[in-house]
C-alpha cells in the first residue's frame, strides 16, 4: 500500500458490469513525506468517502479488486482508507 | 520477502472493514547493506514491530492472505519478522 492524494473525480459514461456506482477518483501517488511522486492513477474508492484534497492510502494489483464488494472486476488500484495522521520516526 | 526498516506509523478511522484494528506501519525499503533505497511501503504488522526496527516484509498477496487467515482480504504487504542480524558473504 502507498500514500496518495485525491486530486479529482472521474465519471464514466459506460463501465464494465460490476463496477456500476463505484466512485472513481484521480490519485496522485506520494512519497512518505507527502511529496508528489510518479504518475497519476485512477482508483476505485472502497470507503466511498474520499474527496479531493484528502490524503488516502491505496492498494495496487490483484488485491485492489478484492477490496470491492464484487471482487471479480477489472480494477488495479483501490483506495483502502483515508489517512488521519502519519507519525514519522526521526532516526537521525 | 524484502528487508525494511520501520520509519513511522499511520492511523486512519475511515477505511475498509478488514483494516479495523490493524496496525499500519510505514516501512523504508532497504538495500542489502541496510541503507534505505528511497522507496517505502505501508504494511500491516503481525509480529509487534516497533519504530526503527529492521523487519522482514512479505509483499505478495496470496501468502499475506494465508497468514491473515482470510481468503478475501485486500492485503498484500505484511510484516512477518524482526531481523536481528544479516551476514553477507563478501563483506
Amino acid at each position: 500500500m502507498l500514500l496518495g492524494k485525491v486530486i479529482g473525480t472521474l465519471t464514466p459514461a459506460i463501465i464494465y458490469p460490476g463496477l456500476e456506482g463505484i466512485p472513481m477518483l484521480l490519485v496522485q501517488p506520494l512519497d512518505k513525506k507527502m511529496k508528489a511522486e510518479g504518475r497519476v492513477v485512477v482508483a476505485c474508492d472502497t470507503t466511498r468517502m474520499a474527496a479531493p484534497e484528502e490524503i488516502v492510502y491505496y492498494e495496487g494489483g490483484r488485491e485492489a479488486a478484492l477490496a470491492l464488494e464484487k471482487w471479480f472486476v477489472p480494477v488495479d488500484h483501490t483506495i483502502i482508507g483515508i489517512v488521519d495522521d502519519v507519525n514519522y520516526l526521526d532516526l537521525e | 520477502m524484502i528487508l525494511g526498516r520501520v520509519c513511522g506509523s499511520m492511523c486512519s478511522t475511515i477505511n475498509h472493514q478488514f483494516f479495523d484494528g490493524k496496525k499500519l506501519l510505514l516501512v523504508d525499503r532497504l538495500k542489502k547493506d541496510g541503507t534505505p533505497s528511497g522507496k517505502y511501503i505501508i504494511a500491516v504488522d503481525t509480529v509487534g514491530a516497533g519504530a526503527g526496527e529492521m523487519v522482514l516484509v512479505l509483499d505478495e498477496g496470496n501468502s499475506a492472505r494465508q497468514i491473515i487467515n482470510d481468503s478475501s482480504a485486500p492485503l498484500r504487504s505484511v510484516i512477518i519478522g524482526i531481523v536481528d542480524k544479516i551476514s553477507l558473504l563478501n563483506d
